[in-house]
């Protein structure tokens, strides 16, 4: 012990803040990454089809199932009578979310029977053998026609507001009114929704099931079999994209399969083909937002009084979290001395809407986002302008509509960066210039904000758990609640445990998310996985550590603070010791290698019924600058260019935080230009699949792309690693997009009409404003001569 | 009555040869692998070709020449892959089991996220790879049209595609080049010209020897569904579990793959793909080129064809418009009996072509154009690239020497229930001056000539609006303006 100890390698591979692939890169790229389909299927195992209603609203007079029941190869089919527990998938508890229809369907797809069949074809061929009576009723398929039929709201609205708002009206030197369409989304997860439902002893069942919340599938698969949660386990290895889309919808699809697996005593599987799952799981929120808003010369805004209404579908599902969420995001990065926000999330004969990245926080950002580029072409001046006037500031320009004071704001520098790395002012000097020669092609740039509040507004979903084992030879297997949907959460959490142990990130193996090893988890969702599960990992590695340093401080007979965790070594006084070696030591000396970590957000809290309070523990910010190109006589356009400056705070993987800004940037593009949700006069969805709903291609990202992160940035509250939540803040980057498309339009009335760009942005779209400003700028000659 | 006859067919799967008979003629390539095979790392996300999650090569030889395509999976029917060699994602490493130059790059570069669009976009960017070794960024474009990625924006995918072309195929770092002569060997002798029957529970697969065999089984057989490239009847199956039996393959058939191009003009077979027709066709009509690539994925284009896009009678088709603007004909065959008509009067109403019980499309001419004639092809649609088409317009005007419209051909695809000339418009222009003016009263005109409906690519207003302006585009291009947005304007001149 008296030689000098060997110094370790300089760094691990693999630690936090550093660029690492996606821990199933490998797999992905060679086809040997297993989702559920692909999983080998237990002997015996029949698969499940769903027969859906072909109305929007009607009661059902008769199901008659006879010929589905005769059909080749089918085992049993299952209505709500068969249904042993609670007929109720509810997230919201509110009871209002059949498993399967009964009496009345409430939409156009409504699940109302299952078919189960020695193969998926012959369920499938099956299920369109049923002969369904129905009783129509009036249906009203949008938020316009749903007020107008005075159809209920799905949930208690909200409403936020702080200030006079009706006098800030009053004494505004100028004010404006408008309204605005936001559409809807598809999530168009490439894995579509899929529950493999294996029966146990008792009423034991394990469902695998491609979720983002296996916590909820597992309480409502024990609900609906009228059994307790011990006796359900839900597993799910990695999804094929989530978004969302299996935050709540996951559970319809796991209910039915462990109905019919229990029933039937053998494994049930049920995949519905991607019309279907389209067609039967809800979407992004479609919006209308009217707003009346009094501001001065300068474009500063006094007074906001907006109402955000929703169409939410039959049920309450998410709605009233989503459109709260809404709300709490109308300000984006603005400060409203006077405002009130309500929320109307109004009940559809349409699928329930549901989760989507960002939550109802898009939408929101987009009606504020709005307002301020009504203000500035009513005043003929750049938006960006009008954006830093109302900037939050210090005090007394901090508090938000919901009371929660901004104390980590840096949109002001973020703005800064960006507008003089992407030379915003000389371009768009350029591109006004070309508008004033070009007849057919117009061009358009914009620089918009993002603030992003970071937590569950549900406090208490702000909680999760880890399982760590180290083995005897020193290699460590991990589980958290999160779930992994190519987020790259397990490879974050890795790089946060190898970090905690300092061994290199391929001694860490994360397996399938199970009910089993961690409970009571939240859904991975609200930009949560890595701020919670990283705690919670970090805090399970805290825990072993404690015990080996007391360990090796006993039997080396030396201070704790002499044992120190090295990269892939633990020193020991004077003694250098491999990671595996020392471990087995401690495995010989009974020192418990597993434990169980925790985590819940500190500081935060909410009160929904008076508005206050302080529901996000931080936020994130962004910005982005969009350029396009758009025909006049066609509306077709093309993305020239993006900059966009991210804020992830200490960056705990710059690759995949990156491919998320990307990715949402991409995604948040299609919701406002391409993507068109289309419901035809009886209320049928007629865009249910890649043939007729268009998500990006290739040749739609933007033709230059330029993406950086905020290299200076750090979270100021202790996050993990100093580090911010990712996921959904960049979706709404792309507001640039449209607010440039917006601007290429207004260049026919020489930017002094507001171009009211409705989202999505279609071709369509674009040319009815181009119209639309064409004819105002004609009358306006005309009434000059 | 050909020659000789199998009742089973035989292709390479992989590494392997198989054997197949008495499966169902709707059986598709995907289930196969999938459920059959266990060969999951082929996904199905569609299953409607729009998504490419499904992509796997196909080799087959074309005059001794082996090409690998891209080719949808969950449309293809296994029946049409005699003699072919079907290579999955399983088979696309290196022969020492690495990472391929294409898997290496796209982990490097960040390019899957979920993963389960990537070992279809991982196959597309293997056939570009293979068969491009400097590809452009709208070459790569173009070879991912029909792949759908939802998570990481393509950004990443590109940069792999870029980063992989750095490495050149070789026998050391690619099975398929590694394997090259044997599977020509082999394909060679799997293509017996023998015709080909395969009776199931489910019904009876053809796969006439040649051409003449084909007219003698559809003669015989007249209420078979004749599958070329089955991107059209492939989703009768698995969208709408059509009954399709029985089925006559003709994507094989050498004597419906002829391409004749001289002063005369163009001569496509009814199986020539788009992709095989591109080269000849745009020679003869470079103004194809601004819808050629915009029809379907390049999976879709490797797989469908001219031909069967004309059988189909779609209303938004989008070679229809063009090729009635050009005054194309086709010619329709029943046992030895042929008959030719223009193209325009084969559609006669929605869903009613003049084709015969037991009569099948067999080729289609298309007249060169007069060297100072005026021809455009447009096509609006939501997104730019795979969609369909909320409206096809084609163009085509000539004009004498003193500037006056002799002859106008206007056809337009999406705005009724069959792709369609409009008369009054044309009447409008002829005889007058070339001119805005005419152009004008022409573009009124169309309103006369079309009421078109509302669905979800578009609304009547915005279809005839476009269609309008259309012309105005028409109008200013003839006149050498630059009208148009071009995401690669280089390489659209070129």
């Amino acid at each position: 012990m008296d030689a000098p100890a060997p110094r370790s390698k300089a760094e691990i591979s693999g630690g936090a803040h550093t660029k690492r692939e996606h821990d199933s890169a490998h797999k992905h790229v060679t086809g040997s990454a297993d989702y559920i389909d692909d999983m080998p299927e237990p002997a015996g195992t029949l698969h499940g089809y769903l027969g859906l209603s072909d109305r929007a609203h009607a009661k059902i007079t008769s199901l008659d199932l006879d010929a589905v029941r005769s059909a080749d190869g089918v085992i049993a089919v299952l209505t709500a009578e068969d249904v042993p527990g609670a007929n109720d998938i509810s997230p919201s508890g509110r009871n209002d979310e059949p498993v399967l229809a009964t009496g009345k369907v409430l939409f156009h797809g409504q699940p109302l029977f299952a078919v189960i069949a020695e193969s998926r074809d012959q369920a499938r061929r099956a299920a369109k053998r049923a002969i369904i009576s129905y009783e129509d009723l009036p249906h009203a398929i949008d938020v316009r026609a749903a007020m107008d039929a005075g159809y209920r709201m799905v949930t208690e609205p909200m409403k936020l507001a702080r200030g006079d708002v009706d006098a800030g009206l009053a004494a505004a030197p100028l004010r404006l009114k408008g309204d605005m369409r936001i559409g809807g989304q598809d999530h168009f997860y490439l894995e579509g929704h899929i529950a493999m439902a294996i029966p146990g002893e008792d009423d034991e069942v394990t469902v695998w099931s491609s979720t983002q919340h296996p916590s909820e599938v597992q309480h409502m698969v024990a609900n609906a079999l009228g059994t307790v949660s011990n006796a359900v386990t839900v597993q799910v290895r990695r999804m094929g994209g989530g978004f969302g889309g299996k935050e709540t919808q996951s559970n319809q699809f796991a209910a039915i399969a462990a109905i019919a697996a229990k029933k039937l005593n053998r494994a049930v599987k049920l995949r519905p083909d991607r019309d279907d799952d389209m067609i039967i799981t809800g979407k992004r929120h479609d919006f209308v937002v009217d707003y009346d808003v009094g501001y001065d010369e300068t474009g500063r805004i006094h007074a906001l009084d907006a109402c955000f209404a929703a169409r939410c579908g039959f049920s309450s599902d998410l709605s009233g979290p989503v459109t709260d969420r809404a709300l709490f995001h109308a300000d984006n990065c603005y400060f409203y001395e006077n405002v009130r926000l309500v929320s109307k999330p109004m009940m559809t004969n349409t699928v329930s809407n549901t989760a989507f990245r960002g939550f109802g926080g898009p939408q929101g950002m987009l009606g504020g986002e709005r307002v301020i580029e009504e203000i500035a072409y009513a005043l003929g001046r750049d938006p960006l302008e009008i954006r830093k006037v109302n900037f939050y500031g210090g005090p007394g320009r901090d508090v938000t509509p919901y009371h929660q004071t901004v104390e980590d704001n840096i949109i002001e520098r973020i703005v800064d960066d960006l507008e003089t790395s992407s030379e915003y002012q000389t371009r768009r000097a350029e591109i006004i210039a070309f508008n004033q020669t070009s007849p057919v092609v117009r061009r358009g740039i914009a620089l918009t904000p993002v603030k992003f509040g970071i937590s569950f507004t549900a406090t208490w979903f702000n909680q999760a758990g880890a399982l760590v084992h180290v083995y005897q030879d020193g290699s460590i297997h991990l589980n958290h609640g999160g779930t992994e949907m190519g987020q790259g959460l397990n490879t974050k959490v890795a790089q946060v445990l190898a970090e905690e142990f300092q061994v290199d990130l391929d001694t860490i193996r994360i397996t399938a998310t199970t009910t089993g090893k961690v409970p009571n988890t939240s859904a991975t969702a609200a930009s949560s996985g890595t701020d919670l599960n990283g705690m919670a990992a970090a805090n399970a590695a805290q825990q072993i550590k404690t015990r080996l340093i007391a360990f090796a401080a006993e039997k080396f007979h030396i201070p704790e603070d002499q044992v120190v965790f090295e990269p892939n070594h633990v020193r020991v006084g004077n003694e250098l010791m491999p990671f595996g070696d020392f471990i087995k030591l401690a495995y010989l000396e009974r020192v418990q290698l597993s434990a169980a970590g925790f985590y819940k957000t500190p500081d935060i809290h909410w009160d929904r019924a008076s508005g206050k309070g302080r529901p996000f523990y931080y936020y994130a910010y962004g910005a982005a600058v969009s350029e396009v190109s758009i025909d006049t006589l066609t509306g077709e356009y093309q993305v020239d260019r993006v900059d966009v400056l991210h804020d992830a705070g200490r960056s705990l993987n710059p690759a995949l935080d990156i491919g998320q800004i990307e990715g949402g940037f991409v995604q948040g593009m299609g919701w406002l230009t391409t993507e068109e949700l289309w419901w035809d006069d009886k209320g049928r969805l007629r865009t249910h699949a890649p043939s007729t709903y268009k998500i990006p291609l290739a040749s739609d990202r933007p033709k230059i792309f330029n993406v950086k992160l905020a290299e200076w940035a750090e979270n100021r509250e202790l996050t993990i690693r100093r580090s911010k939540a990712v996921g959904e803040p960049p979706f709404m980057l792309p507001i640039s997009v449209l607010e440039a498309l917006g601007m290429a339009v207004a260049s026919i009335a020489d930017y002094q009409v507001s171009p009211r760009l409705d989202a999505p942005a279609t071709p369509e779209r674009v040319l009815m404003a181009v119209e639309r400003l064409k004819a105002l700028a004609a009358d306006d000659e005309t009434s000059r001569i | 009555m050909a020659q000789s006859h199998r009742t089973f067919i035989r292709f390479l799967l992989n590494d392997r040869p198989v054997e197949l008979s008495g499966f169902a003629p709707d059986l598709s390539l995907l289930d196969w692998l999938r459920i059959n095979q266990r060969l999951t790392g082929t996904k199905e996300g569609c299953a409607e070709g729009d998504c490419g999650a499904c992509t796997v090569l196909v080799g087959r030889l074309d005059n001794g020449i082996l090409t690998y395509e891209t080719i949808n999976a969950c449309i293809r029917f296994v029946g049409s892959l005699d003699a072919t060699h079907v290579v999955t994602i399983e088979h696309l490493n290196r022969p020492d089991g690495a990472l391929s130059a294409v898997q290496q790059a796209m982990v490097d570069n960040h390019g899957s996220q979920c993963g389960f669009c990537t070992p279809g976009i991982v196959a597309s960017l293997h056939g570009l790879w293979l068969s491009d070794p400097e590809p452009t960024e709208a070459d790569i474009e173009r070879a991912l049209q029909g792949n759908l990625c939802r998570c990481t924006g393509y950004e990443p995918i590109v940069k792999a595609a870029v980063a992989a072309a750095k490495t050149i195929p070789s026998e050391d770092n690619d099975r398929l080049v590694a394997g090259y002569a044997t599977t020509i060997a082999t394909l060679t002798d799997f293509a017996d010209g023998a015709r080909v029957t395969i009776d199931s529970e489910r019904g009876t697969t053809f796969l006439p020897a040649d051409v003449d065999d084909l007219a003698d089984i559809y003669d015989a057989n007249p209420d078979a569904t004749i599958v070329a490239g089955s991107t059209d009847v492939g989703l009768w199956v698995t969208k709408h579990m059509r009954e399709i039996a029985p089925v006559i393959f003709i994507g094989h058939l050498a004597g419906l793959q002829q391409i004749s191009f001289d002063e005369t003009g163009v001569t496509l077979g009814a199986g020539v793909s788009y992709t095989a027709a591109r080269g000849a066709l745009i020679a003869a009509f470079p103004q194809m080129a601004e819808i050629w690539d915009r029809i379907g994925g390049e999976q879709v284009r490797n797989m469908g064809t001219v031909g069967g896009n004309i059988a189909n009678g779609s209303p938004i088709g989008d070679t229809p418009p063009p090729l009635i603007a050009l005054d194309a004909s086709v010619t329709l065959r029943k046992g030895k009996a042929r008959r030719t008509l223009p193209l325009e009067a084969f559609f006669i109403e929605y869903g009613k072509q003049d084709r015969q019980q037991g009569e099948f499309v067999e080729s289609i001419a298309i007249p060169a154009l007069d060297e100072d004639a005026f021809f455009a092809v447009y096509k609006i649609s939501k997104r730019r690239d795979e969609d369909i088409s909320a409206l096809c317009a084609a163009f085509h005007v000539t004009t004498d020497a003193q500037g006056l419209v002799v002859s106008a051909r206007l056809a337009f695809g999406g705005m009724a229930g069959t792709p369609k000339r409009a008369p009054t418009a044309e009447a409008a222009l002829i005889g007058q001056p070339w001119s805005w003016d005419t152009i004008q009263i022409a573009r009124a005109a169309l309103a006369e000539d079309f009421q078109p409906l509302s669905d979800w690519r578009a609304s009547a207003d915005y279809r005839m609006l476009s269609a309008q302006n259309l012309m105005i585009r028409f109008f200013l291009e003839t006149c050498g303006a630059p009208v148009r947005i071009e995401r690669h304007p280089a390489l659209a001149e070129a």
